[in-house]
């Protein structure tokens, strides 16, 4: 087993055992950053020393005889999350030289857990966008293609993952940012419940919709990443005070029990979704061929309908950039970040600042968003978006009467070419149809490999359930992955 | 609906923004594709329909007001642009 294509819980064998320390593991991972990482692009930060440093501490605790779920494992986290004294951009110019002084609340808990964290990875300017171009720095580029994207907003986090670059990474998901380059990177992503994993020092892109979660090689990897860092927070007034189950125990009996199947579990399939203009044959073929094998394992496929799927983008392009052009106001050059230094007074410096920090697409969703809340408008756009968003959520709420899960495709699409919808933000808007009503109605989303295009892109699977209902989503997941055992690895020739 | 060159001048003021002037042609033709779209939303029916601002839990969160250690202005100015022992440093507002 290569050191760089484990997962957490090789890596933890391997570590408990004696075999491989979190230094070689460490060095291993940061010697693939170096040969790979300038053309791939998927970190804007590696914090080498940092890492290092943090490795041997962990060698010496599992030397000692403790025992932590990730006591030397090496994480990724996307830079939207605060990190102390390592610098967190958020993708962004005007965060270009942000050091914060206090860690997230989900990069404590990881730290706390003894994980390592080897970096900060790239994303869409504040995590808009699906593909990673929209970042202030550099591109990301697809470990299975160079050519193409690797999805967004966590692009970077995704292509690390598939690069063997960390052994596990974190991403944040408000309209499928954690699910679609999962999806188009060939790896496990996993949105949990809205107010699952606290949002406190996750610099926020649209409040309402935005959850963290992880990105990791297999299902059991994120159910085990889940234990860690699902739990109610006070800093976050939006966090859930509610238990958080065993998910990997939940896992590991249905393992462990031979006989064990998905038999009567119920999926529904929505009828709006596999009706949708321009999916990809490829991507319907995985879809009914993963469809398929859940259903040799017992899984009753059922026919649902998601009547509002129509004017869910529409809903979700007015709620997000609204609650974009509100949370951005705070980067206006005062308190922390870039400030142009050329203006004339205390209103010009605001705009110099915000035009010069922020990219095209944030400036495009600021205005979209100040417009849609704007008198005289607000009625007609963000009253209208909220009240589709509860329509949606009822209707989630009436498929869940009839099925357990509801099955679709992650994105209409493999991953698609460097460049190629980066002029017409409305084209990238609707590649989110099959992701962003999970973000609407609050529900977890998962997304894991099932199949290869005809290029040999990587297509992934959704599986959604009902709110803090992740066991069966996990259960049917695992089920998929342990039937059709991909194990194809991307070719990285350099 | 379509938005101008003059709208996209104006919602940027009202965002503190300065679009480039190479850029507000784009962003009003762009914008109004988007908007166009987004006017689908006046097809819903969405009488009766609540509004859902959230997804989180609809309840009050309350927690007691007791005073904790605060980090301290070195702390919370570190990252200033420009700051003056502990206060913030920005252009003139008053002539």
């Amino acid at each position: 087993m290569k050191l760089h294509e484990m997962t957490i819980q090789q890596a933890r064998a391997e570590l408990d055992g004696g075999a491989v320390t979190s230094a070689d593991l460490v060095d291993e991972l940061l010697g693939r950053i170096e040969r790979l990482d300038s053309d791939l692009g998927a970190y804007i930060t590696v914090d080498a020393e940092g890492a290092k440093r943090s490795a041997r501490e962990a060698d010496k605790r599992i030397a000692a005889g403790e025992r932590l779920p990730l006591l030397g494992i090496p994480i990724a986290l996307k830079d939207l999350l605060c990190t102390r004294g390592v610098r967190t951009t958020c993708g962004s110019k005007i965060l270009e030289n942000f050091v914060p002084e206090y860690d997230a609340t989900v990069v404590k808990i990881l730290k706390d857990a003894g994980a390592v964290i080897i970096g900060k990875t790239n994303l869409d300017e504040f995590a808009m966008g699906s593909s990673t171009e929209n970042s202030g720095f550099h591109i990301t580029r697809n470990p299975w293609n160079r050519d193409c994207v690797p999805g967004g907003s966590s692009g970077g986090s995704a292509a690390a993952m598939a690069a063997g670059m960390c052994t596990a990474a974190l991403g944040t998901d408000t309209g499928g940012s954690i699910r679609q380059p999962a999806s188009h990177c060939g790896v496990v992503g996993l949105k949990p419940t809205y107010g699952r994993v606290s949002r406190f020092g996750l610099v926020s892109y649209a409040s309402s919709l935005d959850q963290i979660g992880p990105i990791t090689r297999d299902v059991t990897d994120a159910a085990l990443l889940m234990n860690v860092i699902c739990g109610h927070d006070p800093r976050d007034s939006t966090s859930a005070d509610v238990d958080t189950p065993d998910f990997m125990s939940a896992i590991q009996s249905f393992d462990q029990d031979k006989s064990s199947s998905l038999k009567g579990m119920k999926a529904g399939i929505p009828k709006e979704f596999m009706s949708v203009k321009g999916l990809d044959p490829d991507v319907e073929a995985a879809f009914n061929n993963a469809r398929k094998v859940l259903e040799d394992q017992g899984v009753e496929m059922i026919e649902i309908s998601l009547p509002q799927t129509d004017y869910a983008v529409a809903a979700y392009y007015v709620i997000a950039p609204s609650e974009a052009s509100s949370n951005l106001a705070r980067f206006d050059g005062v308190r922390y970040g870039f400030r142009d230094r050329n203006a004339s007074d205390l209103i010009d410096m605001y705009k110099k600042t915000k035009s010069r920090g922020f990219g095209a697409e944030v400036q495009r969703r600021i205005i979209t968003g100040t417009y849609a809340l704007s008198a005289g408008y607000y009625d007609a756009y963000y009253g209208r978006a909220t009240r589709v968003r509860s329509m949606i959520r009822e209707d989630f709420s009436k498929a869940f009467k009839e099925c357990d899960i509801i099955i679709s495709p992650v994105a209409p699409t493999p991953a698609f070419r460097i460049g190629e919808n980066v002029d017409d933000p409305l084209t990238m808007y609707l590649t989110d149809i099959f992701t962003l009503s999970t973000n609407m109605a609050g529900l977890p989303g998962l997304s894991v490999p099932c199949g290869f295009s005809s290029e040999g892109l990587p297509i992934g699977f959704q599986i959604m359930a009902d709110r803090f209902n992740e066991i069966p989503l996990l259960k049917a997941g695992y089920g998929l992955e342990r039937a059709l055992e991909i194990s194809v690895k991307p070719q990285l020739i350099y | 609906m379509k938005i101008s060159r003059k709208d996209v001048e104006y919602i940027a003021h009202l965002a503190r923004l300065e679009v480039d002037d190479l850029l507000v042609d784009k962003f009003a033709d762009q914008i109004s594709n988007i908007l166009e779209y987004i006017d689908k939303l006046k097809d819903a029916d969405v009488s009766g329909a609540e509004l859902m601002s959230g997804a989180a839990f609809q309840n009050n969160v309350m927690r007691e007001d007791i005073v904790k250690v605060s980090p301290g202005p070195d702390v919370t100015l570190s990252d200033a642009p420009e700051r003056d022992e502990d206060f913030y440093v920005v252009p003139r507002v008053v002539g």
